[in-house]
């Protein structure tokens, strides 16, 4: 790759998986830019743009309820607006349901516990930013770590939904009591993107699985398409 | 003007903590069918009137303090008959 695109890698007080984040988006070619929630403006070239997991403001409230009113966040909403692509890792998912980019919210885990361990994760759609390099029903190998990571919408936004395809990545197995077992989800352009699991931390088989690069590889070539297209922000 | 909110999981929504709650009340002996959990929240809002004080707290429960997906939420002002 000639270009290397420019990832937005947002980090909030709290924010813990922002280095691991940035380095996997750095050894898949993209070139990860740390920034502070309280900046205005995403950096000029802003490829694509990556909340990712932590305890934002020590999950005060409600995971993600604070971050999502810091600033950077308006900056996040217009990328978001004009088709950038956004992914919200754990805490990230969490703030991006909060801000209403994504459809539904993370409720505490069914069994009160924090759940800590690699899951089987089911690709439902292989045509969004996270999943082009995946194939429809791969299975993935990614760890999920979390207390609040239970998907929950009702009845009648789960039906709709799943009917617009929205319901990106599901759990292969027990995982915490998410409706329709959903581990990841995206908007109805399907630019914005959220999931429990995190893809950082699946970088090499040798500790453990690198499927969490084919999600992440997939962003950095969208990414990488809107830096060739010229439509970076 | 002091404003409390009372915010609640919503009827039917799993409350796994209200849950444990309960299973440790049962097991120190109390007879207790159901516990569910929510949170307060005590305000100081500058209002002139209960009327515009309970505008107000609503704005803020429905842009930050709840989330009406899984909670709903109670508005109550000292002083102000209910």
């Amino acid at each position: 790759m000639s270009v290397r695109p420019k990832i937005a890698v947002i980090v909030f007080p709290g924010s813990n998986d922002d280095r691991d984040a940035a380095w996997a988006l750095g050894a898949l070619g993209a070139d990860a830019k740390p920034v502070w929630h309280a900046e205005p403006t995403l950096p000029r070239d802003t490829g694509a743009v990556v909340l990712p997991g932590g305890f934002s403001y020590g999950d005060y409230l409600r995971c993600g309820a604070i971050a999502r009113s810091a600033s950077i966040m308006s900056a996040v909403r217009r990328f978001a607006a004009h088709g950038g692509p956004v992914l919200g890792i754990c805490n990230g998912f969490q703030i991006l349901c909060e801000a209403g980019l994504l459809p539904g919210v993370l409720r505490r885990n069914r069994d009160l516990e924090f759940v800590c361990r690699d899951v089987a994760v089911r690709v439902e759609r292989a045509d969004t930013p996270l999943t082009r390099r995946c194939e429809t029903d791969q299975i993935l190998t990614i760890p999920v770590k979390n207390g609040e990571g239970s998907w929950y919408a009702d009845e009648e936004l789960y039906t709709e939904l799943e009917q617009s395809g929205q319901l990106v990545l599901r759990y292969a197995e027990d995982c915490n009591g998410s409706v329709g077992d959903v581990a990841g989800v995206c908007d109805e352009v399907g630019n914005v993107l959220g999931l429990m699991p995190h893809p950082e931390h699946a970088m090499d088989p040798l500790l453990g699985s690198g499927d969490g690069a084919l999600l992440l590889a997939s962003l950095v070539d969208a990414a990488h398409g809107r830096v060739l297209s010229g439509t970076t922000r | 003007m002091r404003v409390t909110v009372f915010i609640r999981p919503k009827a039917g929504i799993l409350d796994p903590e209200g849950e444990a709650v309960r299973g440790s009340l049962r097991t120190l002996g109390f007879s207790v069918g159901g516990a569910r959990i929510g949170r307060l929240v005590d305000l100081e809002v500058d209002a002139s009137t209960p009327h515009e004080a309970r505008t107000e707290v609503e704005r803020m429960c429905s842009q930050l303090l709840a989330n009406p997906l899984i909670e709903s939420f109670e508005v109550e002002i000292e002083g102000a008959a209910e």
